[in-house]
């Protein structure tokens, strides 16, 4: 078994066996990451550039993790430290980079479809770790794994996403995924967040939290990005808590056996309350291991492809 | 499967395998201190059947784990076909314990090359031996087996098939010709 496609660009369209087989590789990897010495000599000989356009802490560090516990060399490239500031195109960038030969590109940055462009201008197999507003495919893989791991399953699981939906790429790539292995996927969140439109991917839009609680399995939390100007989409964050925002009340009214996850970083008593950050309903933190399992399944599956 | 040969049958099999669990048994005193990891696909089987064996002759079941060693092999390079990789389940402690690593044919080494890589990282026993149930010779590495069932010389374009009730149906150890590789 192998990958059909030799970059890891978004999870719309990509075949429900691929997803599987990264699904089922990254299970070998958990078991690597809970040994004593975790790390396997696989991608020896192997480079991989991080290039990051845009601030990340988990991404950057699972993906950094997982390069090394399979023993490929690394590099990390960063705007604010390089030539960008003199003046350097991206393209003049990413080939000479590819002049130094390198095997893989991990790219993350401000504008979707970057990644895409990357294809065409290297060789190199390129992963996208989140690019603008259009799609982050491993934290959608890491997200599908953790609910895998907890109901043994995907198809028939009724899934919501709740919150910007307009804005977020982990929205977009939970929602091709989880579609393409058999789940029901709704969102929910303010009118002013949910795309006009949307239903058209085969999603359910609510825009009441007790009843979206009540008939899912699972509720995948995003955070409201002020960074993002979410606020000029809802009158306070405090108004947000009070329609939205995840509680202990809500979930213990509404459904016990709801499953909560969150891709980080949390934004405490905005969209989950303190108590639900770090309760028992949500697998916070096993998401983030999961995480670097989900990487080192990619770059294994992408890096020992026969061309 | 262009069939040359049938070189064991069940029963044969069946004797190979007591025979191997007993003399693992004596050079090891005993069976207190072994661990016994299968090298999946058939070695899983192996050493699960020699596991059996220890139990109806000392009364005491050793450890019993599988070992996965697609992440450490050399050939990612020249092979024609991406490997599946597939869960080590070794869940006790190796350190000071005398390892028993089975297989179903020994060949080049380098399988079991990287296993002893894969098994390092995994703690320090006090020895590892190798047990396979056919030797076919041909090794490209300084690697020999403690524990041979059967020493099969073959050629180049002949294969060993080892095939097992467990995934194939049947007890059984064949000799194959294979197309000339180039």
């Amino acid at each position: 078994m192998a990958l059909s496609s030799r970059h890891l660009l978004g999870l719309y369209g990509v075949p429900k066996e691929d997803i599987q087989l990264i699904l089922d590789t990254a299970t070998t990897f958990r078991e690597v990451l809970e040994r004593p010495i975790k790390k396997v000599p696989t991608l020896q000989g192997k480079t991989i550039v991080n290039l990051f356009y845009e601030n990340s802490t988990r991404t950057r560090i699972s993906f950094e993790l997982a390069q090394k516990r399979l023993s490929a060399d690394t590099i990390n490239f960063s705007t604010s430290t390089s030539s960008t500031k003199k003046g350097e195109t991206f393209k003049d960038t990413v080939r000479n980079i590819e002049a130094m030969k390198v095997d893989m590109i991990v790219v993350r940055h401000q504008s979707a479809g970057v990644p895409q462009f990357l294809t065409r201008i290297t060789k190199a197999n390129i992963i996208n770790a989140g690019d603008g507003l259009h799609e982050h495919p491993t934290q959608g893989l890491l997200d599908m794994y953790s609910i895998r791991e907890k109901f043994g399953t995907l198809k028939g699981l009724n899934v919501c996403i709740v919150g910007d939906i307009a804005h977020s790429r982990v929205a977009m790539s939970n929602i091709f995924g989880l579609k393409t292995m058999g789940a029901n996927v709704s969102v929910c969140g303010p009118t002013t967040m949910i795309p006009m439109g949307i239903e058209s991917l085969g999603v359910k839009v609510l825009h009441n939290i007790d009843k979206a609680i009540a008939n899912n399995d699972v509720l995948n939390v995003l955070r409201i990005q002020l960074e993002r100007d979410a606020g000029r989409r809802i009158p306070s964050t405090r108004e947000y808590h009070n329609y939205f925002g995840i509680t202990s009340d809500r979930i213990e009214k509404n459904n016990k056996n709801i499953v909560i996850l969150h891709p980080g970083p949390i934004n405490r008593g905005v969209e989950l309350s303190s108590e639900v950050a770090d309760g028992p309903y949500q697998i916070i933190l096993d998401q983030v291991t999961n995480g670097v399992a989900i990487r080192m399944a990619v770059l294994y599956l992408l890096g020992t492809m026969v061309n | 499967m262009d069939i040359k040969a049938k070189i064991v049958d069940e029963e044969g099999l069946n004797r190979t395998i007591t025979r191997l669990a007993h003399e693992i048994l004596e050079r090891n005193k005993g069976s207190r201190n072994i661990v016994l990891i299968g090298m999946r696909t058939r070695g899983e089987y192996i050493a699960n059947r020699i596991k059996s064996k220890i139990k109806e002759i000392e009364n005491y079941e050793p450890d019993f784990g599988i070992l996965d060693v697609t992440l450490y092999r050399d050939d990612f390079r020249t092979r024609l076909k991406q490997p599946e990789v597939s869960v080590t389940n070794i869940t006790f402690d190796i350190n000071e314990k005398d390892v028993i690593l089975i297989d179903d044919v020994l060949y080049t080494g380098r399988t079991v090359r990287a296993a002893l890589d894969a098994i390092m990282d995994l703690g320090r026993p006090s020895t590892i031996q190798l047990c396979v149930l056919v030797d076919r010779g041909h090794r490209e590495l300084p690697i020999k087996a403690d524990f041979v069932g059967k020493n099969i010389p073959t050629s180049i374009n002949e294969e060993i098939r080892v095939r097992l009730k467990e995934i194939d149906g049947e007890d059984a150890i064949y000799l194959v010709n294979v197309p000339n590789k180039n």
